[in-house]
């Protein structure tokens, strides 16, 4: 068991061995980015639909602490990680280049850990939004936002939230940075675990921008419909 | 041809450098860069002045020994080629020209443009070998490898370990030099008997030289002049991951 953990400690010290630790809670995030987008287009089949899945999520009850918790393992473990990698890199070139060139690196590669922090910025203001805070009375005892089974008219609280321009082009602008994370994140998740050769390079590149389309435009659909007073 | 050129200058390592401009006059279209650099120090040393120290030996692309970074590009940026085989007809008459040492701080500056790149001998130290004596060239079809193993192996051995991959990474990372050494003894039958062993001693050599960590952005790949692809940083990572799994169950 000491030799396991031993083992563990040296994987995380090493450069490949926190890559790879970032890549693999960045695949756990990925799969919740894919449940989470499938969950909120529920609405597009009405309240009923949105209302009876998010019923069914807290049904779960103490339950659904254990996907809540790992999510923020998860968190925790990739943003640690990438911290921790960024600092190393910083100190490995103490004196920059007077004229710095860049030849092949995209843009998106370049701002990941501001794209990263962004996104994590979101987060927080997300779940405030949605989940703890009551910016838009939803935690009111009047019983507004609620069915008339006690539970929470969930698809109701969208519509509204996202009927408040501002926060919709907030929304939109965290979803951009999305994006722009995930088309070099997914890429680079095959390189550093290993998978990439010549042959499938252009295909994991590929898989990594149309993902991040999909994730995007998925999430980005909702807002726009709700400002376009597609959803009522 | 005539130029300005903004040069590095610096004491040794601990002293602090700064760009120092100079003139560079009736420059030969044909000349190489490090030959357009030695007509600009034999006119500093007529007029008395410390000439500017830079790396250079074989000057035909295969010692690994020619740097420098050429307008933020290592080896002038075009990929394919060592200073020692870019030549003035790549710049333009009047053009302004900034000349810096490779930047790592694996890399310690010796003096001006030369930097100290032993970290990268460290690294085959950590196991870029066989400890097999191999004796004399053997006989060719003794050992049979596949063609395509061959070539890899052998597109990877072109590594000259000039540190240009180090250089160009935007994290001072060494991987692609890491990775063109392991790519090419884990690929051939005659180091498979090491090849975990030689992994996890490389990288933990790479580590404690100071470079950064791969950020999968190929700055290297686009500058090295033996153009190793990036993909055998894919392969370094796999062989890694295995050999960490293998060491940390069978130990």
């Amino acid at each position: 068991m000491k030799a396991l953990y031993l083992a563990v400690i040296r994987f995380y010290a090493s450069s490949i061995g926190k890559k790879m630790i970032v890549a693999l809670s960045a695949l756990g995030l990925l799969a919740f980015l894919l449940g989470h987008l499938a969950g909120n287009l529920l609405i597009f089949s009405g309240p009923d639909a949105l209302n009876a899945y998010a019923a069914k999520l807290h049904g779960l009850g103490v339950f659904l602490w254990v996907p809540r918790l790992g999510l923020l393992g998860l968190v925790g473990v990739h943003i640690m990680a990438t911290l921790h990698l960024a600092a190393q890199n910083r100190a490995a070139r103490p004196q920059e280049y007077v004229a710095d060139a860049t030849l092949r690196a995209t843009r998106s590669s370049r701002m990941m850990v501001l794209s990263g922090l962004t996104i994590l910025a979101f987060i927080i203001y997300h779940l405030l939004h949605f989940t703890v805070g009551n910016l838009h009375g939803f935690h009111d005892d009047n019983g507004a936002y609620r069915l008339a089974d006690g539970s929470m008219n969930v698809y109701k609280m969208m519509v509204v939230a996202f009927g408040v321009w501002f926060n919709s082009l907030f929304y939109l602008v965290a979803l951009t940075l999305l994006g722009s994370h995930l088309s070099h994140g997914v890429s680079s998740l095959f390189q550093t675990l290993g998978f990439t050769t010549p042959r499938t390079r252009p295909l994991y590149t590929l898989v990594g921008r149309l993902f991040a389309v999909a994730i995007c435009g998925g999430f980005a659909s909702i807002p726009v419909a709700v400002l376009a007073g597609f959803l009522k | 041809m005539n130029l300005t050129l903004k040069v590095w200058r610096q004491k040794n390592r601990n002293a602090p450098g700064h760009l120092a401009e100079y003139q560079a006059r009736d420059i030969p279209v044909d000349a190489s860069f490090l030959e357009m650099l030695d007509i600009v120090n034999e006119r500093l040393i007529e007029s008395g002045d410390d000439p500017i120290a830079f790396d250079h030996d074989c000057r035909e692309g295969i010692c690994g020994m020619c740097s420098l970074t050429i307008n933020g590009k290592p080896h002038g940026g075009k990929g394919g080629v060592t200073t020692c085989q870019l030549h003035m007809r790549e710049f333009q008459e009047g053009q302004t020209i900034v000349i810096e040492p490779f930047r790592a701080s694996a890399f310690p500056v010796v003096k001006d443009l030369a930097v100290n790149r032993s970290a990268f001998d460290r690294i085959i130290q950590g196991g870029g070998f066989i400890s097999v004596r191999t004796g004399s060239a053997p006989e060719a079809n003794g050992t049979p490898i596949a063609k395509d193993v061959a070539d890899r192996a052998f597109a990877a051995a072109a590594c000259i370990g000039c540190g240009a991959c180090v250089a160009a990474c935007k994290n001072a990372s060494a991987m692609l030099f890491v990775a063109a050494k392991v790519t090419h003894l884990n690929s051939v039958p005659q180091g498979q008997p090491e090849r975990d062993r030689r992994v996890l001693g490389m990288v933990r050599a790479m580590d404690a030289a100071g470079f950064g960590n791969c950020t999968n952005q190929y700055e290297c790949a686009a500058v090295c002049p033996k153009e190793i692809p990036a993909d055998a940083i894919a392969r370094l990572n796999r062989d890694y991951g295995t050999a960490a799994i293998k060491e940390a169950l069978v130990g």
